[in-house]
């Protein structure tokens, strides 16, 4: 299945949905679709003023164009998201998205939709860690479960 | 600007820049001033802990970071030469912390920093005058700190609508010039000429000119001037020292005949600005054309609108062809002239509060310049509309040329 991560570009998440057999939507493959297209119209990232306008579809234009630009990467993997995963209040070096308002709309969106979903609160000790990746494995497996079942 | 000068080296604090798709711009504006953008190395330890450190909470780790990249250029880990802060347009949090940022890099080390609120618009042409105040000041930081005028200078300001000139000497003003800008260099000659007369004294006496103004590269190689500079860092010391108020914050509010200016200053250099004629109902030009229509001069609409008042008039709207469409509505109504020379001057307020003054904060003292300060009623509407007091200095019309004429007594030493 497709599974949403948040925040969208932690490796860690990412890394175990790959391990349970479904695919992270994460940002880094999109951010890395830009770098790699033909042309450097706006390096490192690629990011044009094109790209706010895409953000429309998902936030006005009284919404910072940050946070348009933002959503016009995340909003297309959101979409096609058929689960997800948010942690809760992580650290930085989990995984970071940078304006908190573009988390919250990418919070939000996730939950209007209705999908498979786990919300965990980040780990502060040994033992939440391996409870925090006892339940996201749990919740992975459920997904093949259910992909199975729809087979 | 010259290349033979070391690169400015300037660091880039933003949040969003990246994702509005402007990083090209930027870069664009800062390698046309001679300048090299680069972003402070901070540890990740240091984010987690700048909230702390800093005194002010945030959501946003880009805002955190923002922080923390501040604080490692107060603390000297890196060396740079000015600091430019940008955030999003309409972003509240971002607004904060911005205005915070160039406080505190301000107080800390005296590195000159500028703050600006982007969007996706944003293009490298509306960087560049920003870039070249910055770069300015880092270069010229001696020349800003000047507070007194000494020896005999002068100042032209070639402006959209009207050319200014002045002599100084040791301080003082001794003689002006103020003539409509028809062709560039005639009015400049005109203005100056004027300004010699009155000052009693011949051109090859003035020891040092310095230009400024939409004419001052034109105005400034005809002349040789010692120094031509761009109008936000020139009329933002020309504003505190006409006012007498060069230390501490305050904020410039320049409505000219075709453009505007509104400039965030602190210690008499300028901050966060806005600039340009968006929109011509927040213009003088509005207020010539309602003089007009009333038959009045521009120089007794002033006058006239103290006296009246503007809740008296409906105004449908700011622009200046439908607003004025209003007002002439009005007349042909019964209303009284004074009522639409108020309604004219508040209507011309209300537009510089909607176009001007979104990205700028209103710090006191408010200090009014330009041609339209002297139109009493605009600095009474701004009054009422900002809730404070406006300060309209003596010449407030010659601003910018004060302004040159002052810094460029920095170089009769030189």
């Amino acid at each position: 299945m497709k599974v949403f991560i948040y925040p969208t570009n932690s490796l860690i998440l990412s890394d175990l949905v790959e391990r349970f057999g479904h695919e992270p939507l994460a940002l880094m493959q999109e951010i890395g679709k830009k770098v790699r297209a033909q042309g450097l119209d706006s390096p490192p990232l690629n990011i044009t003023p094109e790209d706010p306008k895409i953000g429309l579809k998902y936030a006005a234009v009284e919404v910072p164009s940050g946070v348009r630009g933002r959503m016009s990467l995340f909003g297309p993997l959101i979409q096609s998201a058929e689960a997800a995963i948010i942690i809760r209040d992580p650290v930085i070096p989990f995984g970071c998205m940078g304006c908190a308002r573009t988390n919250e709309l990418v919070n939000f969106l996730i939950r209007a939709k209705k999908i498979p979903l786990l919300e965990l609160d980040y780990p502060s000790t040994e033992d939440e860690a391996k409870e925090f990746v006892y339940k996201i494995s749990e919740f992975l497996k459920s997904l093949t479960e259910k992909k199975n079942e729809q087979h | 600007m010259s290349n033979t000068e070391n690169p400015v080296r300037i660091a880039q604090l933003s949040c969003g820049a990246e994702y509005s798709g402007i990083q090209k711009e930027i870069d664009s504006a800062v390698e046309q001033v001679n300048a090299v953008m680069v972003y402070p190395e901070i540890d990740i330890l240091d984010i987690e802990a700048i909230e702390e450190d800093f005194g002010l909470k945030v959501a946003s780790p880009d805002l955190k970071l923002m922080m923390a990249r501040a604080k490692a250029i107060v603390t000297g880990k890196v060396h740079v030469d000015a600091v430019f802060v940008a955030t999003c347009f309409r972003c509240a949090e971002a607004a904060l912390v911005r205005s915070e940022v160039r406080r505190y890099i301000h107080e800390k080390t005296g590195i000159p920093v500028i703050s600006y609120s982007f969007t996706e618009r944003t293009t490298a042409g509306t960087l560049l005058t920003r870039m070249e105040a910055l770069t300015t000041t880092a270069r010229r930081k001696s020349l800003l700190a000047r507070e007194k005028q000494s020896g005999l200078t002068a100042g032209i300001d070639s402006g959209s609508t009207t050319t200014k000139a002045v002599i100084m000497r040791d301080n003082e003003i001794i003689g002006k010039g103020w003539v409509p800008t028809v062709k560039v260099l005639d009015s400049a000659e005109e203005a100056y000429n004027d300004a010699l007369k009155e000052a009693g004294i011949k051109r090859e006496e003035v020891q040092a000119l310095g230009t400024t103004g939409y004419g001052r590269f034109l105005v400034g190689e005809h002349f040789k001037a010692d120094l031509i500079q761009e109008e936000i860092t020139v009329n933002s010391k020309g504003a505190v020292y006409l006012a007498d108020m060069q230390k501490g914050v305050a904020t410039v509010l320049d409505i000219g005949g075709m453009d505007n200016k509104a400039i965030s200053v602190l210690d008499g250099i300028p901050g966060m600005f806005t600039m340009g004629g968006i929109c011509a109902g927040a213009s003088g030009r509005f207020l010539e054309m309602t003089a007009k229509r009333l038959g009045v001069s521009i120089t007794e609409l002033g006058a006239l609108a103290i006296k009246g008042r503007a809740q008296n008039i409906k105004m449908n709207s700011y622009c200046i062809v439908f607003g004025i469409q209003s007002l002439v509505n009005s007349l042909a109504a019964g209303g009284n002239p004074e009522d639409v020379a108020a309604a004219a001057c508040h209507s011309v307020a209300e537009q510089l509060f909607e176009q001007q003054l979104q990205e700028v904060d209103v710090k006191e003292p408010v200090i009014m310049v330009g041609g339209t300060s002297l139109i009493e009623g605009l600095p009474r509407a701004v009054e009422e509309l900002l809730k404070v007091k406006v300060i309209v200095p003596d010449n407030a019309q010659y601003i910018g040329a004060v302004g040159a004429a002052l810094l460029v007594s920095g170089f009769i030493s030189r």
